[in-house]
């Protein structure tokens, strides 16, 4: 919160969330209009078989292309990426999206941590993990391996959260750089690369 | 946790001494899986790993059973199956015989799926169902129809959800914790080893399912296993991938017409 540095040389802002998540999204989404130079993926918790009403639900609240996920899709800057229920997402070294269909990690799949430790490999100094409201653990190894890789770590203050568990067991755990409420959140974002 | 120059030489090495290329595969998932069984099987460092893999035939079949993931289900996403047996099964009926092949069975329960379909449409008699994989292990599974019982609840409402009408209980016999699933479903079944990297066509098949495989190989290993796809596609024949799977860009895709929105496409020529 007091670095207050302004992010520069971003390729990936990865935001994981679980219950209570997409309210705050629904509140960011909105107030963003480019992406200058970094995509933004997103990796919820979410039951399986309703994953084109996620999509439709996101398009319909920002200007930023949203773009499906599908098997080796390439993840270019500018562009929001949703991960599709019931698969991984991970990130291959020449900017593709890959799937893994693997057992559940805490419990889910998509796991935010399965998904943020592939994005740190990846994207190292060049990753900004954005952590939200849920109910369990997922989320904090990911956060760890982030900030082992030189990215930057931002998790939602618990008191704005509407399950405050997961961001707050991410702040026991990892000191990550920034913790935001919702409005921060979003200004955070738009300064990103600027 | 090994580094990516230790993969490659993982990969170069398991060529060399074993002749399995896994050089096609999606990195990502392969270096969580190695890494997974260097925890798993509790290596110090990546030389103790090496020459285990190099010198016991023994622990180099387990590190294949490991590194592929053979998570699988009945009737996964029911809707795939619902267009099989509204859409795909009503024109194939109309052959003598069927022929389909499932690259990449795991352990079989979509091929007992099918098996399942295949029945209630009154075609069973008349199909012969090929089930591949390159993981021995699972094929013994898959052989023997035996499935855990905790599993058939989910099971039972993926097949309703495909359109089944039956109790799906009439399918297995459970026991001590296992549903075994009976022969009359098996007995059009034929199993073996084949590798999507280096064997060809063995059979000219009416129905190709590779689902949820090709997300584990990089752009040109997914286009070798198309082109056999392709080539051992007869005429007006049927190729179904897994949700998130596309054969858009690739060479063999002017040769397709894609159903619906499932991942079906069936070939034009
Ligand atoms: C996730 S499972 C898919 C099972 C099933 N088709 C489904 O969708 O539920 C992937 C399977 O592909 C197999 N596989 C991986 N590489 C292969 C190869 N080169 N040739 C044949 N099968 C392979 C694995 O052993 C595993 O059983």
């Amino acid at each position: 919160m007091e670095k207050n540095r302004i992010i520069s040389g971003c390729k990936l802002l990865i935001i994981g969330g679980s219950a209570g998540s997409l309210e705050v999204l629904m509140k960011i989404l909105p107030g963003l209009n480019t992406l200058p130079s970094f995509a933004i993926v997103l990796v919820l918790h979410r039951k399986s078989t309703e994953d084109t009403t996620l999509e439709e639900l996101i398009a319909i609240k920002t200007n930023i292309p949203v773009r499906e996920v599908e098997d080796k899709t390439p993840l270019l800057p500018g562009y929001l990426y949703v991960a599709p229920s019931d698969y991984h997402l991970l990130f291959e070294k020449n900017d593709v999206l890959s799937l893994d269909i693997s057992e559940k990690v805490n419990y889910s799949r998509p796991s935010i941590d399965v998904s943020f430790e592939s994005a740190a490999e990846i994207y190292g100094k060049s990753l900004v993990g954005l952590l939200l409201s849920g109910a369990n653990a997922d989320g904090t190894e990911g956060l760890l391996a982030i900030k082992k890789a030189g990215g930057t770590t931002v998790v939602q203050n618990p008191e704005s959260a509407q399950m405050p568990t997961m961001p707050q067991n991410a702040i026991t755990y990892t000191a990550p750089d920034y913790i935001l409420d919702i409005e921060h959140i979003l200004k955070f974002i738009t300064l990103i690369n600027s | 946790m090994i580094d990516d120059r230790e993969l490659e030489v993982l990969i170069n090495e398991v060529y060399e001494y074993h002749g399995f290329d896994f050089g096609g595969y999606s990195r990502a998932s392969l270096k969580r899986r190695v890494d997974r069984l260097y925890q798993l099987d509790g290596f110090s460092n990546f030389s103790e790993m090496l020459s285990k893999v190099r010198s016991e035939p023994g622990y180099f079949k387990r590190m294949v059973e490991e590194i592929t993931v053979n998570v699988t289900e009945m009737f996964r996403d029911p809707l795939f199956y619902k267009v099989l047996r509204e859409e795909v099964l009503p024109i194939l009926g109309t052959k003598p015989f069927i022929r389909f092949w499932h690259a990449g069975c795991s352990s079989g329960e979509e091929v007992y799926s099918m098996a399942i379909l295949l029945k209630e449409a009154n075609l069973l008699h008349k199909s012969l169902l090929y089930a591949t994989d390159i993981n021995p292990i699972v094929l013994d599974t898959a052989k023997k129809g035996i499935f855990p019982l905790q599993m058939m609840k989910q099971y039972s409402e993926n097949y309703m959800t495909s359109g089944g009408k039956k109790d799906f209980s009439h399918y297995y016999t459970a026991n001590y914790g296992f549903a075994k699933f009976g022969e009359d479903l098996s007995e059009k079944m034929v199993f073996s080893e084949h590798n999507l990297v280096s064997d060809g066509s063995f059979n000219e098949f009416d129905l190709i399912l590779c689902r949820n495989v090709l997300i584990y190989f990089d752009k040109d290993l997914q286009e070798r296993a198309l082109c056999l796809f392709d080539e051992s596609l007869a005429k007006l024949g049927y190729l179904a991938l897994g949700t998130k799977e596309t054969i858009k860009f690739s060479p063999i895709q002017n040769r397709f017409r894609q159903l619906n929105r499932e991942k079906i496409w069936r070939k034009t020529e």
